[in-house]
């Protein structure tokens, strides 16, 4: 039950602020800070009371979520309104709740106008977003995945900026939508097949993940529906050739849009490829591997390239995000334990990371009134909490040791190289170049000549809060990652055992070929 | 009592079935007198809804209350008439059409000088029209349903007989419709010169024995019978009239045109295929995949540089249609299912759409509200009424949480049934260019104005019936979008298989 409170709580959250502007302008932020607070709460409650060690796949387990809750939706499609919840998830839904808050913290100065409907629309974007985590039917799911890009698409298009010389933010927010709602109908397309090979095999129509998960079919209809999923996954990440929407948007997107897209919105992606598109189909998974670490590497290489050419400062953080989730892609199908655990932190690393350097874009733009790094330079002086903050966190996107950072990249190059080592030596190339434009970052904007000596309104409070909670996460994950590791070992585990499982008949067909060849 | 049993006359059971077609006739009789009585536009117009809610009424308990009374089901009445639970489906879809219309013309009408009256009387004539397509299951009932619902069309489409515009719109709808007739019923002789019937069943009962050249004539046949319903459904290449017509007519009578008078028509596409066993001519099933495909593309690609909403909606109904058509090649109960499903979130839909249209607009400003630019900032003015017509938009994109997402669902869902790839990649790219211009219209209705703005709803446009009919369809889309298990238990009630 109290896993439909997680996601309830947003959308009625979303509706009284909505409604409550009437009585007062920053009644809204309350609200929705309240909403995020009850949903973090909820989520470390389940975390301290659940015994994680248990998740519905692979041998450690015991064969059901850690939570459950499932009522008939639609019967006659076999479609029920089921939700689920392992350690993986629930590791999603925490940094959910906690960059909800602090995406609601850095709006509080930057959104005047239409406060109601802005937070209307953040709730019910975070609220699709918890319930991408939770469902466990697939109609459920692509529900959530569809639902949850309309309040962004407002989010950005009214409440954005429009960048001189740049594309408006309407367009913006179109092209967003269009490419995730169009890829997101070919993994419709795929998941109806799959419920159809299914109901063809055993007589039952339903789109419940647990009877899904061993659908036999042939290798190639596995291929090809592994493919449609992938699609929608690979937009969303985004890998490289599908990318384009990412920097469009995180640069007319309004602070809060920023934070919630890099911090929360691209992770449905990894989490779906974790708990969706390797589980449910494990050979195609496997045979697909090398081609997806690979456009992993792409996008770890180009990513960093071009966020060092960036001259504006959210399209660069953009462009890191494109390189780091180039690494998750590589963790993802490398398939090893090690890797995947490293995949989980870095899922978290990053959230926080580029969330909290969006948060300081949000601030330097409210300050200077521009992101143009070339007007930028010697703000140091101009500040004094900003530029040794923005410098913490560059140096978190470089992985520095310490950070959270690098112990995923750690652990996600570390189990890559059992798997793929030409693949892993290439990624690793991304660590020097993030060191080149982290390092390039700082340099342009905070160091050198100040252009004028003038004390600019240095942080408040509030922000203060906000992004020291975001550096001692941060710290912390980087020191000790053990309590994560815990949390997720069942979940990545089980992933790894069907990866074992998916390569199994390969592995048998070459040995048979090797026995018989000589 | 006695006259009822004549010989050869019909039995009280067909006399209960047929309750909603005869309420209908004895309400035309009855809407006509009473404007030669008086002229009186609220009178009229209760008249009319009183008397389409009285032939709603058997078909309401039918459905809903199945525990009080049923209709005696499936009853045959004639050779023309075949009543069944899907002409029951159908007939109530277009008899609430038909009523919403009739609230959003008394909504629209009001400012209107000329007579106002006699548009009552065309949309009953239509309306029963409608009914009598739904339930024929042979060519001479098919053909005097289709005229009686397109004839009082032209009528409703040139009302405001002192508007260039309209006056034109029901011009060419009253050339292009007798055209499409023409080829019905050319194509109607043709089958009838090789099969020596009319009745679909029988049609369907030979068409399997029958070989050589007497069977490419009845695929002619068929074909010329297929481009005149495509003409009636606006189905690319023969959707030139559709922008034209729609921008023209009154909004209320658009909304008509765009819903139960393509409801009927295509409830009788499919019926037609199942009983007459069109399936079992591919040359057929290949035209319809033509035609859904080039009306998917023509439809979406048209509407993307639209700034008229009628004509955009137009358009997009093309592209809607060509989704349908996906639905029917698939084929099967499915398939059945999936056409009624999205057919009533289509018509729930574009009926709120034009609600919206013509609340903000009014016949005697110099032409309806149909400039996106006349929506921007509506938001900011009229948040509800934008609220309704953002929720008609997205529903219409395919978003979840509308009925329009359950719609698309299903024909993805009878196409991948059926392994229709190609069609299929059609409908995912036809809805993602779709998107832009949804959209692209959508964000106007928040844009800040800049101007003051010449079209707006009246303030307490949520009062009157029209508006409340408004509010009624937004709600009737989001809960076929949330909890849609009751109406599609109906649907698949309403099977034909």
């Amino acid at each position: 039950m109290i896993l439909i409170w997680l996601f309830m709580v947003p959308f009625i959250g979303g509706l009284l602020c909505w409604q409550i502007e009437r009585f007062g302008v920053t009644l809204p932020r309350w609200v929705a800070l309240t909403t995020m607070f009850i949903v973090l709460v909820l989520s470390l409650y389940l975390w301290h009371t659940g015994d994680y060690s248990q998740t519905l796949l692979g041998s450690h387990g015991n064969g059901h979520w850690v939570e459950q809750f499932s009522v008939p939706w639609i019967p006659q499609l076999g479609i029920s309104f089921s939700f689920g919840l392992d350690g993986l998830s629930l590791l999603m839904v925490v940094l959910t709740g906690l960059l909800g808050l602090m995406a609601v913290a850095c709006s509080w100065k930057e959104i005047a106008r239409n406060v109601g409907f802005f937070h209307l629309n953040l709730m019910w974007n975070l609220g699709g977003v918890i319930g991408v985590f939770l469902a466990t039917d697939l109609f459920l799911y692509f529900f959530f995945w569809e639902m949850m890009l309309v309040p962004m698409f407002f989010l950005i298009a009214l409440w954005g900026h429009n960048i001189p010389g740049g594309t408006s933010r309407v367009f913006a927010a179109t092209k967003f939508f269009i490419f995730t709602q169009a890829s997101g109908l070919v993994m419709l397309v795929s998941i109806l097949s799959l419920v159809f090979v299914h109901y063809r095999a055993t007589g039952t129509l339903t789109f419940a993940y647990d009877a899904l998960l061993h659908t036999p079919m042939s290798a190639a209809t596995e291929y090809w529906l592994m493919l449609g999923f992938f699609v929608a996954f690979a937009v969303k990440l985004p890998v490289v050739p599908v990318h384009s929407w990412l920097p469009d948007a995180h640069s007319q997107a309004p602070t809060a849009g920023s934070v919630d897209l890099a911090g929360v919105l691209l992770k449905t992606a990894a989490y779906s490829l974790l708990r969706f598109a390797v589980p449910l189909f494990p050979h195609a998974s496997v045979s697909f591997a090398p081609v997806a670490m690979w456009l992993g590497v792409i996008g770890i290489i180009y990513g960093a390239l071009l966020a060092f050419s960036q001259n504006d400062v959210k399209r660069m953080v953009a462009y890191t995000s494109i390189s780091h989730m180039g690494f998750v892609l590589v963790g993802i199908y490398a398939g090893t334990e090690q890797a995947l655990q490293g995949v989980v932190i870095q899922m978290l690393a990053h959230g926080i990371s580029a969330g909290a350097l969006f948060i300081l874009c949000g601030e330097i733009q409210e300050r200077l009134h521009t992101r143009d790094l070339r007007e930028m330079g010697g703000l140091w002086a101009n500040f004094s909490y900003l530029p040794p903050i923005a410098l913490f966190f560059a140096a978190a996107s470089l992985g520095l040791p310490g950070l959270g950072n690098f112990v995923g990249e750690f652990l996600i190059l570390l189990g890559s190289y059992k798997a793929a080592p030409v693949v892993t030596i290439f990624a690793t190339s991304g660590l020097i170049l993030a060191a080149v434009y982290s390092l390039m970052l700082v340099q342009r904007a905070f160091l050198g000549k100040p252009k004028n000596n003038e004390k600019l309104s240095d942080l408040n409070a509030r922000e203060v809060v906000t992004v020291v909670t975001l550096m001692l996460l941060l710290l912390g994950l980087g020191l000790y990652p053990q309590p994560v590791l815990d949390l997720s070992r069942a979940s990545m585990a089980a992933v790894q055992e069907i990866y074992q499982s998916g390569s199994e008949p390969l592995a048998a067909a070459s040995t048979t070929t090797t026995m018989g060849s000589p | 009592m006695s006259f009822l049993y004549v010989h050869g006359g019909l039995t009280p059971a067909q006399w209960i079935t047929l309750l909603p077609i005869l309420i209908l006739s004895a309400t035309i009789v009855f809407v006509t007198g009473a404007i030669a009585i008086k002229r009186h536009h609220w009178w009229n117009a209760t008249i009319s809804v009183a008397g389409l809610n009285l032939a709603l009424l058997p078909l309401f308990v039918h459905f809903w209350l199945p525990q009080l009374w049923t209709l005696p089901l499936p009853q045959t009445v004639t050779p023309l008439l075949g009543i069944d639970g899907y002409a029951c489906f159908y007939m109530a879809m277009i008899l609430v059409t038909a009523l919403a219309t009739a609230t959003l013309s008394h909504a629209y009408m009001e400012g209107y000088n000329g007579n106002r009256e006699e548009v009552y009387l065309l949309l009953l004539l239509s309306t029963l029209g409608g009914l009598v397509v739904v339930c024929s299951r042979h060519f001479a009932s098919f053909f005097i349903g289709l005229e009686l619902l397109s004839v009082p069309l032209y009528g409703m489409a040139g009302y405001l007989v002192k508007e260039r515009r309209s006056l034109e719109a029901g011009t060419k709808y009253l050339v292009l419709s007798a055209v499409a007739s023409a080829f019905i019923l050319f194509g109607m002789a043709l089958i009838y010169s090789q099969m020596g019937t009319l009745a679909f069943a029988e049609i369907g009962a030979h068409i399997g024995v029958i070989g050589g050249s007497e069977r490419s004539v009845i695929v002619l046949g068929s074909a010329m019978i297929l481009v005149g319903i495509g003409f009636k459904l606006s189905l690319s290449p023969f959707h030139l009239w559709t922008p034209d017509v729609y921008e023209g007519a009154p909004a209320p009578v658009t909304s008509y045109l765009a819903t139960a008078s393509k409801t009927a028509v295509f409830a009788l596409l499919v019926r037609y295929f199942v009983e007459a066993r069109a399936y079992q001519m591919p040359s057929l099933v290949n035209v319809l995949s033509a035609l859904a495909i080039l009306s998917i593309i023509f439809g979406n690609v048209l509407a993307l540089r639209q700034d008229n909403l009628k004509r955009l909606l137009a358009y997009s109904s093309i592209a809607h249609f060509g989704y349908l058509l996906v639905a029917v090649i698939a084929s099967g109960p499915l398939a059945v299912e999936a056409v009624g499903v999205y057919l009533l979130t289509y018509v729930v839909t574009t009926l709120a759409a034009f609600g919206v249209v013509t609340l903000m607009s009014s016949p005697y400003n110099d032409h309806d509200a149909e400039d996106i630019f006349d929506y921007r900032g509506l938001f900011w003015r009229r948040p509800y009424l934008t609220a309704i017509l953002t929720v008609a938009l997205l529903s219409l994109a395919g978003v979840p949480l509308t009925a329009g997402f359950i719609g698309k669902f299903y024909v993805i869902t009878a196409g991948a049934d059926k392994h229709l790839w190609l069609l299929l990649a059609a409908v995912v790219l036809g809805s993602a260019v779709g998107l832009f211009y949804y959209l692209r219209t959508m964000i106007q209705l928040y844009l800040r104005q800049r101007w003051v703005q010449k079209y707006s709803a009246p303030l307490n446009w949520a009062q009157g019936t029209g508006g409340a009919m408004v509010v009624l369809l937004m709600l009737a889309m989001l809960l076929l979008g949330i909890f849609p298990t009751p109406f599609i238990a109906l649907v698949q009630a309403a099977g034909l298989l």
